[in-house]
C-alpha cells in the first residue's frame, strides 16, 4: 500500500477528484495548505506599497491506494492538475506500513 | 418671519435675507436654521387655521409656512439620521483595512465613540460651539447665550443650555442639536483609523470624551457657530468670511489634522517599517467589509451635505446632493486610473480612498459650485489623496492604517480651498450675513474669499492641529508619569492582537489561528 500526497493548486481540486474517481479512487482526505516551492512567493502591492506573499495557498490531496493503483492515480493527477505554469504542485508516495478501518477493524488493502 | 419662510417655498430663492431685522454677526447657520426653527409658532398658526377654517375663513398663508416649517424640521432629522449611519460606515472601512486580530477593538471605538463624544457635546460641547447663537433663534430675539471668550468680531466660545437645559429647548433646537452631535461624531470617529491596532482603549475614552466637550466645539464656534473666522468678511474684508457649506474644514480636516496628530504620537505600528525605514503593506483582513462600508458612507454623505441647507423649501439640496454625487464618482474613478498607473493594479482600498477624498473635498464647496467643478474637485482630490498616502507613509513615517489622515486631512483642506476657487456666486448671498451677493471663487476673479478659506485652512492647521497633539501628547505623558505606559498598547498586546488583552473576545474566534 502506498500513500499518495499531491499539492496542488486550488481552483484544480475539482479535476483532480473527478480524475482520481474515474481511476477508481475510492478515499481522498483534503487540506488547505500554504507554503512556497523553488518561485518563494510572490509579490504584490497593497495601497501602493509592495508586499510578499511568501506562502502561497494551496491543496494538499492524501489517498491510500495498492501498489498497482499508484501508477494509474499518479498519472491522474498529472493530467488533471497541469497548467504548465509555476507553482503547479508536487506529488510524493511514502509506504504505508498498517492501515486500519475503525468501523469494521479491517487491516491492510481490505480497509482502503 | 413667516412671511419670509414662506418667500422660499413660492420663490425657491434661499439668497434673500430672510431675517433682515437680525444683527450683523448671526451666522448662516443659524439663518438657514431658522427657515426650519419657525416650527414651534408655525405649530401655532396651524391650530389657529383649522379654528380659523372652521370658522369659514381658513388662513392659507399660516397653513402653508407651518406646513413649510414642518417639512424642514423633518428634512434636518432625516439628515441627521443619515449622518449618524455614516458611523456604520466608518466601522466597517476601518475594521475591514485592519488585521483579523484586532478586528473587535477596531469596531467597538468606532462603537463606543457615538456615545463618547455625543455626552462630551451633550454636556459641554453644545452650547461651547452654538450657545450664543442658536439659541437665539428660539427666543427668536435674544440669544439665550453670549460669548464666554471674546466679543465683537472677535468670539471665540460662547456659553449657555448647558446640557440642553433652560429656556428654548423646542423640537427644533433639539433636531438642530441631533444634527450636529452628528457632525461631532465623525471628527471623533476619523483618528480610531489612523490610530487602529495600538492604541490604548482606556486613552481612546478620554479622547472621545474630550473631542465632544472642547476639541470639535473650537473651531466649529469660530465658523458655523459664528466666531471669529466667520466674521473675516468684515474684519479683514475677505470674501463674506469663512465659508464651510458642511465640513470639509470644519469636520474633516479637524478630524484629519487629530488623525495625523495621533499616529504621529503613537508611532507606527510593529513591522509597518523595516530597518531601514522602508514601508511595509499591512493588508487588510476584509475588503467586501471596507468597500461596503465606503458605499454607506456614500449614502450617509447625502444627509451630510444636502441636510446642510437645513430647509427642504431650500431646493439648492438637489443641487448639493448631486455635485455630492459627481465628486464621489469622479473622485473613484480618478483614484482608480491613478493607483492602477502608480503601482499596476486597480487597488480596491485606494479606489475607496480616492471616492472618499472627492466626498470630502465636495462638503465645503457643494453648494456653490457647478457640476463641472465638482467633478474637477473630485479628480483632484482623489489623485492628491493617493499622492498623500504615498507621502505620509514613505516621507513621514507615518503609519495611517486606513488612510485617514489623507482622505480626512488632505481632502478636508483641499475641499476648504475649493470653495476660494470655484465658487461661482449663483448662491449664498448674504451668507455669514455678510453684504456678498453670492460666495464667489478665483474663477469669477475673487480673491478675497479664497483668502478667507486660507486663513481658515492655516488656523486648522496650526491651532486645531496643535491643540490635537498637544492633547494626545500630553496624555502620553501623563500616563506615564502615572505609570500605566502611555497612550500605546503594549508591544505584546499588539503583536498577539488588541481582541483579547483588550476587549476580552476574538472578532473570529471560529478561525483563530493556533
Amino acid at each position: 500500500m502506498k500513500l499518495i500526497t499531491a499539492i496542488v493548486k486550488p481552483f484544480k481540486l475539482d479535476d483532480v477528484k473527478d480524475a482520481l474517481k474515474a481511476v477508481g479512487v475510492q478515499g481522498i482526505t483534503v487540506s488547505e495548505v500554504r507554503g512556497f516551492g523553488r518561485q518563494g512567493g510572490h509579490s504584490e502591492t497593497y495601497r501602493g506599497a509592495e508586499y510578499k506573499i511568501d506562502f502561497v495557498p494551496k491543496v494538499r490531496l492524501e489517498l491510500v491506494v495498492e501498489d498497482s493503483g499508484v501508477d494509474a492515480a499518479i498519472a491522474a493527477i498529472k493530467a488533471s492538475a497541469v497548467t504548465g505554469k509555476i507553482g503547479d504542485g508536487k506529488i510524493w508516495v511514502s509506504t504505508v506500513e498498517r492501515l486500519v478501518r475503525i468501523r469494521t477493524g479491517e487491516e491492510g488493502p481490505d480497509a482502503i | 418671519m413667516l412671511t419670509q419662510s414662506r418667500a422660499t417655498v413660492e420663490n425657491y430663492d434661499s439668497s434673500t435675507d430672510f431675517f433682515p431685522d437680525m444683527t450683523r454677526k448671526r451666522t448662516p447657520l443659524l439663518k438657514r436654521l431658522l427657515i426650519a426653527l419657525t416650527i414651534s409658532s408655525g405649530a401655532l398658526v396651524a391650530t389657529g387655521s383649522i379654528a380659523l377654517a372652521a370658522e369659514g375663513d381658513f388662513d392659507a398663508e399660516g397653513a402653508i409656512t407651518s406646513l413649510a416649517t414642518a417639512t424642514n424640521l423633518l428634512w434636518v432629522i432625516i439628515g441627521a439620521s443619515l449622518v449618524i449611519f455614516m458611523q456604520a460606515g466608518f466601522a466597517l472601512v476601518e475594521t475591514g483595512f485592519c488585521r483579523a486580530k484586532h478586528a473587535s477593538h477596531v469596531v467597538t471605538t468606532n462603537f463606543a465613540i457615538f456615545g463618547l463624544g455625543f455626552i462630551g457635546f451633550f454636556f459641554v460641547g453644545f452650547p461651547l460651539a452654538f450657545g450664543g447663537f442658536s439659541y437665539g433663534a428660539f427666543g427668536l430675539n435674544a440669544p439665550i447665550g453670549a460669548p464666554l471668550l471674546g466679543s465683537g468680531e472677535w468670539i471665540f466660545l460662547f456659553k449657555g443650555g448647558w446640557a440642553l437645559s433652560g429656556g428654548g429647548v423646542t423640537p427644533a433646537l433639539l433636531g438642530f442639536f441631533l444634527y450636529m452631535v452628528a457632525f461631532m461624531d465623525t471628527v471623533a470617529t476619523i483618528p480610531t483609523g489612523s490610530m487602529a491596532e495600538r492604541w490604548k482603549w482606556g486613552s481612546f475614552v478620554i479622547w472621545g470624551f474630550f473631542c465632544g466637550a472642547v476639541y470639535y466645539p473650537l473651531f466649529a464656534a469660530w465658523t458655523w457657530g459664528g466666531g471669529w473666522l466667520s466674521q473675516t468678511w468684515s474684519s479683514m474684508n475677505l470674501g463674506a468670511g469663512y465659508v464651510d457649506f458642511a465640513g470639509s474644514g470644519v469636520v474633516h480636516a479637524v478630524g484629519g489634522v487629530a488623525a495625523f496628530a495621533g499616529a504621529k504620537v503613537l508611532g507606527a505600528r510593529i513591522g509597518k517599517f523595516d530597518k531601514d525605514g522602508n514601508p511595509r503593506a499591512i493588508p487588510g483582513h476584509h475588503i467586501p467589509m471596507a468597500m461596503l462600508g465606503t458605499f454607506i458612507l456614500l449614502f450617509g454623505w447625502f444627509g451630510f451635505n444636502a441636510a446642510s441647507t437645513f430647509a427642504a423649501t431650500d431646493v439648492q439640496f438637489a443641487t448639493v446632493a448631486t455635485n455630492t454625487a459627481i465628486a464621489g464618482a469622479f473622485g473613484a474613478i480618478a483614484g482608480m486610473f491613478w493607483i492602477t498607473k502608480r503601482s499596476g493594479k486597480p487597488d480596491p482600498g485606494m479606489m475607496a480612498n480616492g471616492m472618499l477624498a472627492g466626498l470630502v473635498a465636495i462638503t465645503a464647496p457643494c453648494a456653490f459650485v457647478a457640476p463641472w467643478a465638482a467633478a474637477v474637485i473630485g479628480i483632484i482630490a482623489a489623485i492628491l489623496v493617493i499622492e498623500s498616502v504615498f507621502f505620509v507613509e514613505r516621507k513621514l513615517k507615518l503609519d495611517d492604517p486606513v488612510g485617514a489622515i489623507s482622505v480626512h486631512g488632505v481632502g478636508g483642506l483641499f475641499g476648504t480651498m475649493c470653495v476660494g476657487i470655484f465658487s461661482n456666486g449663483s448662491y449664498g448671498a448674504g451668507w455669514n450675513l455678510s453684504d456678498s451677493d453670492g460666495v464667489k471663487g478665483i474663477i469669477k476673479g475673487d480673491w478675497g474669499q479664497l483668502g478667507a478659506q486660507a486663513l481658515g485652512v492655516a488656523v486648522i492647521v496650526v491651532v486645531i492641529g496643535g491643540v490635537a497633539y498637544t492633547f494626545f501628547k500630553l496624555q502620553d505623558i501623563i500616563s506615564k508619569k502615572m505609570g500605566k505606559g502611555g497612550i500605546r498598547s503594549s508591544e505584546e498586546d499588539e503583536l498577539i492582537g488588541l481582541d483579547i488583552p483588550e476587549m476580552g473576545v476574538y472578532a473570529y474566534p471560529e478561525f483563530v489561528k493556533s
